[in-house]
């Protein structure tokens, strides 16, 4: 029994790969916490970050600059009422967040953190995000359905219409970039990941392809990974509903879209599967055009002393952190009503730079790099998220759909096309 | 190291997993034909195809359970749009489910449960014993390959029937185009 958990160690892959139940269920429970709690930390940093774009304070209250806010949502959440309308289907009703919330989650089975820092690879890694994330439209307009109810059937329609146009965009961008795999720049056989010149679906093999080639698939072709890369990020913030992509659920409208009849616990479920799903799509762009995992910069500053310095960041990044936590410690009213919140953050900041600190040590450095990698490009994309949202006023229906069919698909085939012909001239 | 003559994932508790999609599937199918309200039909129907994309895995062929599930999940979409949109719930929740054709269903009946006893008891003479070839790793690749070289005459006709398809609804649906 322990050699079989220690076994595992030793060897050079995925659990998933290795066919480790032990360690594959660990690194579930891993993802799946840390994905909890990101989503937790995002909520609290889109109220900051929204806030001090309208320049107003934001959560303020519950903890030193609302740290704490999110964990009392939570408890709010789960200890309301929870309300099915009377004519509501009741089963659709309680099994359409349920079905939001596996498809946002099992997105991550694939996702690679690292090169053997990922639940499994799946032959059709790719394949088979798109296909489950595209369940979660499923949920929505089960949702809309089973209230009975006019604005949420409303917002399930626009919800439906909207992601169906843009799968199709989003799919081409992709397929342009699996496309990319399989070419070395060396004729139409050139030296594939795989067999016969074919390409990859896998996630890490996608990325090993990259590295392979020496060149981010978003700098490949010049102006052709580019605009792909332009149309995945237009179309993954109208997959995961968001503004300036919002119909389905906009306040002005339809007051709170499909979820609108949904309360308390089962409305919570909702905002988790969203912002499951929105970083799970921004880790699909990090994976397909920002080389995964690698550091920035792999061609340009190479060397030990390159790697010694890029192997300094996440411990850096912690270390600002908690520099931060200090700078708002300094700044907190001199009263004896906020001695409890000051050293509560003084506390956290200590928190925040012993892990700094603990990241520094080189066995712990080098095998936290990857996943720092792939998950400070991720955090990129969310704050972006934050920054559209605070930034683009929301579109009008037609507008949408114009955007999709007659702009993102022509642009996409054409990319689609000319990586093609590219790939096989060059 | 036996990780690399297979490198494929190794299943886990095969029977129990086989005997959990295949009722599972088998459960909603009763399901999609027996729900009164079109809608939770729809529903059965998803669950089933699901758990048949679950069967293709196991049968080491992931790509076609990734094209399952992506095909699926916008077909039913699709198809929950129309029950919506076009049955009238109210009406179809109090209309008689079956019609009484007796004989022709019995018949049927009978025939498909003749055909699966006899493939049970000749069965493994009819199709030779052969555990698959797990090819998980290069499974897209072949597939690929096979439709782009040798099938692809025959690839190249359904696409342009697909286009046909298209270009009908198109015409179908805008008079002035």
């Amino acid at each position: 029994m322990l050699d079989y958990i220690t076994s595992y160690l030793s060897s050079n892959t995925t659990p998933g790969q290795a066919g480790n139940v032990f360690w594959a269920l660990v690194y579930i429970m891993i993802v799946f916490g840390g994905i909890s709690v990101a989503v937790m930390a995002m909520n609290w940093l889109e109220r900051k970050a929204l806030a001090h774009f309208q320049i107003r304070l934001g959560p303020m209250r519950v903890g030193p600059h609302g740290l704490l806010q999110p964990i009392a949502d939570a408890i709010k959440l789960m200890t309301k009422e929870d309300i099915i309308p009377a004519e509501a289907d009741k089963f659709v009703f309680w099994i359409a967040p349920l079905i939001i919330l596996c498809a946002s989650f099992a997105i991550y089975i694939v996702v690679p953190f690292g090169p053997t820092h990922a639940i499994t690879d799946l032959n059709i890694g790719i394949l088979f995000m798109l296909g489950v994330s595209s369940l979660s439209v499923l949920g929505v307009v089960m949702a809309g359905w089973a209230s009975n109810s006019h604005y949420p059937l409303i917002g399930a329609l626009r919800s439906s219409a909207q992601m169906v146009s843009y799968e199709v965009a989003m799919g081409l961008a992709v397929v342009s970039a699996i496309v990319m795999t399989s070419l070395h720049g060396l004729g139409p056989y050139g030296v594939g990941v795989g067999t016969s010149g074919t390409g990859t679906l896998s996630m890490i093999g996608i990325v090993q392809a990259q590295q392979e080639q020496h060149v981010w698939f978003l700098f490949k072709f010049f102006p052709l990974g580019f605009i792909a890369f332009g149309i995945f990020a237009i179309a993954m913030v109208a997959e995961t509903n968001r503004a300036p992509f919002d119909l389905p659920e906009a306040e002005s409208e339809l007051t709170a879209g499909f979820h609108t009849e949904y309360s308390g616990l089962r409305w919570s479920l909702f905002m988790l599967g969203e912002y499951a799903a929105m970083i799970a799509v921004s880790s699909i762009a990090v994976t397909l055009w920002l080389g995964g995992w690698y550091r920035p910069f792999p061609n340009t500053l190479t060397g030990d002393t390159w790697d010694l310095v890029f192997s300094l960041f996440p411990g850096l990044t912690f270390l600002a952190l908690a520099a931060i936590a200090f700078v708002g410690v300094r700044r907190m009213p001199k009263h004896p009503y906020f001695r409890v919140q000051t050293i509560g953050l003084a506390g956290f900041g200590a928190v925040l730079g012993l892990i700094g600190l603990i990241l520094f040590v080189p066995p712990v450095r080098d095998r936290i790099q990857d996943i720092y990698w792939f998950i400070a490009k991720v955090a990129g994309f969310m704050y972006l998220y934050i920054w559209y949202r605070a930034t683009f006023p929301r579109y009008r229906f037609d507008q949408l759909m114009k955007v999709g069919w007659k702009v993102l698909l022509p642009i996409g085939i054409g990319v689609l096309i000319l990586t093609a012909i590219l790939g096989v001239v060059l | 190291m036996e990780q690399a003559i297979q490198p494929g994932m190794q299943p886990v508790a095969t029977t129990f997993f086989f005997y959990l999609l295949s009722g599972l599937t088998l459960l909603s199918g009763v399901f999609v034909i027996t729900r009164k309200n079109p809608v939770h039909s729809a529903l059965a129907l998803i669950f089933g195809l699901l758990a048949q994309a679950g069967l293709y895995l196991m049968l080491y062929a992931p790509f076609v359970a990734g094209v399952q599930i992506i095909l699926y999940a916008g077909g039913i979409m699709v198809l929950f749009l129309f029950v919506i949109m076009l049955v009238n719930l109210e009406r179809s929740q109090r209309e008689e489910r079956f019609n009484k054709q007796w004989v022709v269903g019995l018949v049927a009946a009978v025939a498909l449960g003749v055909l699966f006893v006899v493939v049970y008891v000749k069965g493994k003479a009819l199709f030779p014993y052969r555990i698959a070839q797990p090819l998980e790793n290069s499974n897209t690749q072949q597939i690929g390959v096979m439709l782009y070289g040798q099938y692809m005459f025959a690839f190249e006709i359904a696409s342009l029937l697909l286009l046909v398809a298209i270009i009908g609804a198109v015409v179908m649906a805008k008079k002035r185009i």
